[in-house]
């Protein structure tokens, strides 16, 4: 009993994480409709970028915001430059380029910073282990900057005229662009806020995991699986799936499939959830009329 | 027998190859040996991530640069052509098909990687070209019957996991064992490595879980194992998840007698992440002289070393350990290649190569000795075990040596 206890602690720590990254992928999905498969890679540059500012002197919360400014820069950059000119190429170009926005960053990141594991500090800590050492100080304020960003998003999109026009844009841009919504700028803004989220998230996880170029590999897949779960127009539903996704994978790991076939467990949630509800659980099943 | 379509074209086709080749062949004793010279290929990760092994190629042309100087060997001067295969499988098998069909390379010392050398295993076995002393710990290349040309150098993981489950054995006789392995070659090794010298109490005294690579973390695993009451825990798995592991286990208050795989030790990349303090008493092990151990400081052997390195590479980090490996395996190469006598036929090489008497060599610990036998491919089989004592590693123990299997 107590082994299930444990296991149920440590899938919602590892839960926390996949939620983190699973609100950046919401995020850009909200303000573009797209699954940008690069998220990972560019919240890893982030990632290095604050850890870079950290080891040259600079106290933590200002690396960690100065981070958040220029990640939101970076991607209102990429899509000003590389999405811009096929912005009404077919999806399957929009993949092409994600794809090699992912190679790209991937590799220039490990080119710039090295492949060899670093440290990652953490403003969270705690002198003796928390739960019998199953949680860290870090994880549970992980989680409480993790609610902290959902209530921001939420707070965005729903009672903000900038969020509502984000919605808009991604949403419908034809009819966004004649009500006077400036589509353009939205996309940008949408990228810009995207990468701040997935930079928080990058910032949340290096502790835990330790940074490398490849960090956020496996942990994509986790989140994305989260947010389908959750739904992946919900934050509040990408959280939740984080979480049980975490959850979850430890449960079916110890219990039921085996260790070796943890992996499969989130592929098997992705296309469940694919398969019987799309729009995830608790996503809202959207009608267009055509 | 059945005489089918494909078999005669198949039949054809070979005749037309072996007609169509031209006799290319110069009037010389063996290939890629001439009057004057033996030309050695190799592959290396001079580019990409893993390109900080590159300086083990660098050691090696200045190694064989000094043995020029000294007079070559057998009369002959050694031609050593290194090619980049950037850590990618299928440029290993393109840059060896031109060291082996266009340089015409006697033959191939020291490539480095596993998967790198796993995409031209068979290749060199058919061509039967030396494919000698591998630049990687995998245990697969100790395999005489069905690849004879192939030869690995260090000690294998699975060598490695033998030392320590005999180590075991010795000091916990009814230990309960945790085994926590990457579920792919590299950690399958530490369980077969484990099996070997359990046998058939394996199934009793180990419990094992595995992760991938991708994994985020592996919290559950050690959870899982921390649950079936072992009192040991062997890991086979990458630096960041040994980081992890390390930290994890000292914060859930577990002590367990603890190993860790030599592949995961760094004091930089894994320890100090994972908290210098929390690895105190974290068991692994080696088999060369650590550079930064004081008792190595005038040390006959090291300073040897620290000679070639001061006078032929200048350039290069005398902290970095893959000189030292470099210099032990270029030695052994050298001692190779003088056993041959003035023979440098593929076939003589191979004979010399699985057939080396134990050698010790300046930059392995006191004891270790490399050694081959026509039955025996594992050509380091030692290690002395060593423990984290929160700054540095130590080594205890005797020399123990792997199970022969």
């Amino acid at each position: 009993m107590d082994g299930l206890a444990h296991q149920i602690i440590a899938g919602i720590a590892t839960g926390g994480i996949y939620a983190s990254v699973a609100l950046a992928l919401v995020m850009i999905y909200q303000a573009t409709h797209h699954i940008n498969f690069a998220q990972g890679e560019m919240a890893t540059l982030s990632t290095f970028i604050a850890w870079y500012l950290v080891t040259e002197g600079v106290p933590y919360w200002l690396a960690f915001f100065a981070t958040i400014g220029i990640s939101f820069v970076i991607g209102a950059l990429i899509e000003r430059i590389l999405l811009r000119p096929v912005q009404n190429a077919p999806p399957l170009t929009h993949v092409g380029v994600f794809i090699g926005l992912l190679l790209i960053i991937g590799n220039a990141t490990g080119w710039i910073f090295g492949y060899t594991t670093k440290v990652f500090p953490t403003p969270f800590v705690s002198d003796r282990p928390l739960m019998g050492g199953l949680v860290s100080a870090h994880e549970l304020g992980t989680t409480a900057v993790t609610l902290v960003v959902l209530m921001l998003i939420f707070v965005f999109f729903r009672y903000t005229k900038l969020g509502l026009g984000m919605r808009a844009a991604a949403y419908n841009p034809r009819s966004a662009r004649l009500v006077g919504i400036n589509v353009g700028m939205m996309l940008a803004l949408g990228w810009g806020l995207a990468a701040a989220v997935g930079a928080i998230a990058g910032m949340m996880v290096a502790p835990v995991v330790f940074l490398d170029p490849t960090m956020m590999l496996g942990i994509l897949l986790y989140a994305f699986a989260g947010a389908l779960l959750g739904g992946i127009d919900n934050p509040g539903g990408a959280v939740l799936g984080g979480f049980a996704v975490g959850v979850l994978e430890n449960l079916a790991g110890a219990y039921v499939v085996g260790t070796e076939l943890k992996l499969t467990v989130a592929l098997i949630i992705i296309i469940s959830v694919l398969l019987v509800r799309p729009a995830g659980l608790f996503g809202r099943v959207v009608l267009s009329r055509v | 027998m059945n005489t089918t379509r494909r078999s005669l074209l198949l039949g054809a086709g070979a005749g037309a190859a072996t007609l169509a080749l031209p006799n290319l062949a110069p009037a010389q004793e063996a290939p890629g040996v001439t009057a004057n010279e033996i030309r050695i290929g190799s592959t290396n990760a001079l580019s990409g991530p893993v390109s900080s092994y590159s300086v083990i190629s660098r050691s090696h042309e200045a190694l064989f640069k000094r043995l020029n100087e000294q007079g070559g060997v057998g009369g002959k001067r050694v031609n050593f052509i290194v090619y980049d295969d950037g850590y990618q499988p299928p440029r290993t098998l393109e840059q060896t098909r031109r060291l082996v069909e266009q340089d015409r390379v006697a033959f191939c010392f020291n490539q480095l990687g596993t998967p790198t050398n796993s995409a031209i295993h068979r290749y060199m076995n058919q061509r039967k070209v030396p494919h000698l002393f591998l630049a990687t710990g995998a245990d697969k290349w100790a395999n005489p019957r069905e690849f004879p040309w192939t030869i690995g150098f260090q000690p294998s993981y699975r060598v490695e996991a033998q030392i320590y489950a005999r180590y075991i054995l010795d000091q916990k006789p009814n230990a309960k064992i945790g085994l926590l392995y990457q579920n792919d070659d590299f950690g399958k090794d530490y369980l077969n490595g484990v099996r070997d010298v359990l046998g058939a109490r394996f199934d009793a005294m180990v419990k094992t879980a595995t992760n991938e690579a991708t994994d985020p973390t592996i919290d559950s695993q050690i959870v899982q194992l921390q649950g079936t009451g072992a009192d040991v825990l062997i890991c086979g798995i990458v630096p960041r998840h040994a980081a992890q592991a390390i930290r994890r286990v000292h914060d859930m208050g577990w002590r367990p007698m603890f190993f860790m795989t030599n592949v995961s030790i760094s004091a930089s990349v894994v320890m100090t992440p994972a908290g210098p303090e929390k690895g105190v008493g974290v068991i692994t092990s080696d088999f060369r002289k650590d550079q930064s151990d004081p008792a190595w400081a005038n040390d006959a052997g090291m300073n040897e070393w620290r000679g070639f390195m001061r006078q032929y590479l200048p350039e290069g980090d005398q902290n970095d350990n893959n000189y030292t490996y470099a210099y032990a395996a270029g030695l052994t190469m050298i001692q190779v290649l003088r056993n041959c006598g003035t023979d440098f036929t593929r076939e003589n090489v191979m004979k010399q190569a699985t057939s080396l008497a134990p050698l010790e060599l300046p930059t392995l610990l006191p004891g270790i000795r490399v050694q081959s036998q026509p039955t025996n491919y594992n050509v380091g089989r030692q290690m002395q075990l060593q423990r984290w004592n929160g700054r540095s590693w130590e080594r205890f123990g005797n020399i123990i040596e792997g199970a022969s299997v």
